[in-house]
């Protein structure tokens, strides 16, 4: 079985408008890879589609998770076949608690007699939230409902912590945290780096690289990736900007 | 036996057996309800064209196919009694079937020493006439169920008293279970709540059938008097099978400085009718009127409420949130009443709806009638639908579609469950709601 999540040649179009032009793009179980690139070149998009919202037409192309195409799968068995989405803008759920929501989403992947223990779920929810520093009390607070910016980007990595998806791609977690919070969420995705997850971490600044350190970054400009490299290459991008990107961006259409 | 021949009606006939069965009640008791019967029959049969009925189904009011006066065989009433266990710690209990009394557990010898009274309606009746003369059926339907009020004002047998003396504060909830068991019975379930100045009390009334299949009807009436600076906390679930016709009429008076909660989960009956009036008569009152409905299939839930203010300083809060499966359909009718006296009022009404499919339908007429010059007051109503992108944020996290639509209607009605004081009551109606919808995966 191959290990790694394979994005090949993916066309997306919203409406009639084509955002994702043969994206391609692989990253191997173990790793953490890194988009950059400016507003608007589709990076959303790719998160969106690989997740399989249903506004995000799919012409053609496919996503594999370790061999096995995921295109005909509904989001929710995305999810469960080890993919996750880390929303830019996490949804707001009234009434349902974080603890019952990520029970829910739990005992969504246990056969349908079984449910999880209760004693032992909690055991593990507190000491992921203690690593994420999020208050305990939180767990009877309803989901993203009146959250601080920061509040909302650590629930999603608590939620990432208690799925343990195989790959997990984080659009733009960096937007509207500080410096402490970002740390936070940072630490919180390192300590599940390994050899069982692979990560996409899609953001703009290179800010949130410095304590995520990729293995490769890829720079995407109107929707596909124009230059991949090591982790050196974000601070190439910050150096020289973006109008660089567009730049790379005509090379790679001549070529 | 009935004579063919006789013009006289079904139900006159049937109310004629009911007062002979009275046999030992109080001839005045016997005769507020002759009288009682006798408005029944003068009260014209509701129809769409009136105000108080716009948008409700009037067709089958007639009741043609109720057993009133029916004598009840009961044969499983000690499974019905366990199943009577919302409340593990209560202060009092009443489990009646068909208005029979199955069990009652009576108040402790303290609570009696300091003068509380909790009585079947048939003792009050002839033990605590007094206080049944000053206080039963005194708040006048005003929400357009007169006919039905008076009906229930003659057939009524049974039900709870609840009286609590001055400065009495009781913590244990009473409870008051209400089985409707044969088919084709009618029930008539009566809580009437009086506090006196600063006491402080908790009920709850649960309305439930033994079995899923026999068609029914009910028509109760809860009535509170709270007094000065007293605080009552009334609870009513209502989860009546699917092919029962129910009434409720529920009114309460709030006195200087009292605080009245009441709160309704209503998840039954193929047609149910909800009246809620909150008189706020006196200064400093603080009123709560909270309701959930979840209705499906066919289901028709009607609710009409008024908030009348006529003292000043006064709070109102109203907060009515339906959900609508299948081919529901809920109408929300409130209105406002701010007396010109009513000075400093604040009072809010809010009706939410939430469709959860093309074909439900949920009305909703909100309505403000200020005379006063110096009140805050606010309605709203909302009708919406799920939005898909909250579906899709737990879709991602790969909850079902089903699952995901179910947790977004728990969490509705939160803001409403929560609100319930007695824990293992709110944890009941979590359980009565998570079922109906266990029961449409089933089918």
């Amino acid at each position: 079985m191959s290990n790694k999540l394979e994005i090949k040649n993916l066309n997306v179009s919203i409406g009639d408008k084509q955002i994702l032009k043969d994206f391609s793009l692989t990253v191997p179980k173990g790793e953490v890879h890194a988009i950059m690139g400016p507003n608007g070149t589709g990076k959303s998009t790719l998160a969106k589609a690989i997740a399989g919202h249903p506004d995000y037409e799919v012409t053609s192309g496919e996503v594999i998770v370790d061999g096995e195409s995921i295109m005909d799968m509904e989001a929710d068995e995305r999810s469960r076949a080890g993919l996750f989405l880390a929303f830019q803008y996490p949804m707001e759920i009234p009434g349902v608690t974080i603890a019952n929501f990520i029970r829910a989403a739990l005992n969504a992947r246990l056969p349908e007699d079984e449910e999880l223990n209760a004693p032992d779920y909690y055991k593990s929810l507190y000491a992921k939230m203690d690593m994420l520093k999020i208050d305990r009390k939180f767990t009877a607070r309803s989901v993203n409902d009146g959250f601080s910016g920061g509040e909302k980007k650590r629930c999603e990595i608590l939620q990432m912590a208690m799925l343990e998806p195989k790959y997990a791609v984080l659009d733009e977690t960096d937007s509207g945290l500080d410096i402490d919070a970002l740390k936070i969420v940072a630490e919180g995705v390192n300590s599940m780096r390994g050899p069982n997850l692979g990560a996409l971490v899609i953001t703009h600044y290179q800010r949130l690289l410095d304590y995520i350190i990729p293995d490769v970054v890829h720079v995407m400009y109107d929707g596909r990736i124009v230059k991949s490299g090591p982790k050196e290459l974000a601070l190439e991008l910050e150096s020289r900007g973006y109008e660089w990107v567009k730049e790379l961006a005509g090379e790679v259409a001549a070529s | 036996m009935s004579e063919s021949s006789d013009a006289i009606s079904p139900i006159k006939e049937a109310f004629n057996r009911h007062i002979e069965d009275l046999d030992t009640a109080p001839s005045w008791w016997k005769k507020s309800k002759s009288e009682a019967f006798d408005t029944f029959e003068s009260i014209a049969l509701p129809t769409r064209r009136d105000e108080p009925w716009r948008f409700a189904t009037v067709k089958g009011l007639e009741l043609t196919d109720v057993r009133f006066a029916a004598l009840p065989s009961i044969s499983d009433a000690a499974s019905l009694v366990a199943r009577s266990n919302f409340i593990e710690n209560f202060s009092g209990r009443f489990v009646f079937g068909d208005d029979q009394t199955l069990q009652a557990d009576r108040i402790s010898p303290e609570l009696a020493e300091k003068g509380v009274i909790w009585a079947p309606f048939r003792e009050a009746v002839s033990k605590h006439g007094d206080i049944v003369k000053d206080y039963f059926m005194k708040q006048e339907a005003a929400l357009g169920s007169e006919k039905f009020a008076a009906l229930h004002r003659a057939f009524m047998e049974n039900g709870a008293l609840l009286y609590v003396p001055r400065g009495v504060e009781i913590e244990d909830a009473f409870v008051v279970y209400n089985w409707s068991i044969n088919a084709g019975s009618a029930i008539f379930p009566h809580t009437l709540v009086i506090t006196e100045d600063l006491a402080k009390v908790k009920l709850v009334e649960a309305n439930l059938s033994a079995t899923e299949d026999a068609a029914a009807f009910s028509c109760g009436v809860n009535h509170i008097f709270a007094g000065v600076g007293s605080t009552v906390d009334y609870t009513l679930l209502q989860n009546f099978n699917e092919q029962t016709l129910g009434f409720q009429i529920n009114s309460n008076v709030a006195g200087k400085d009292s605080n009245v909660k009441t709160i309704s989960v209503n998840v039954g009956c193929k047609r149910y009718r909800s009246e809620t009036h909150g008189q706020i008569k006196g200064a400093g009152s603080k009123v709560e009127m909270l309701s959930l409905a979840v209705a499906d299939h066919d289901q028709e839930i009607d609710q009409r409420t008024l908030q009348t203010h006529s003292a000043p300083n006064a709070v109102s809060d109203l907060l009515f949130k339906n959900a609508l499966v299948d081919n529901a359909r809920t109408i929300f009718s409130g209105l406002i009443k701010v007396d010109p006296g009513a000075q400093q009022t604040d009072a809010y009404q809010t009706n939410r709806n939430l469709l959860l499919s093309g074909t439900a339908e949920a009305n909703s007429l909100p309505g403000l009638e200020i005379d006063a010059n110096d009140v805050k007051c606010s309605h709203g109503a909302t009708t919406s639908q799920i939005e898909d992108e909250e579906i899709f944020y737990m879709l991602a996290r790969g909850i079902t579609r089903e699952k995901a639509q179910e947790l977004i209607v728990y969490g509705f009605f939160e803001e409403i469950l929560e609100r319930i004081s007695c824990e293992t009551v709110a944890e009941n109606a979590r359980q009565i709601i998570q079922d109906k919808f266990k029961k449409r995966l089933s089918k």
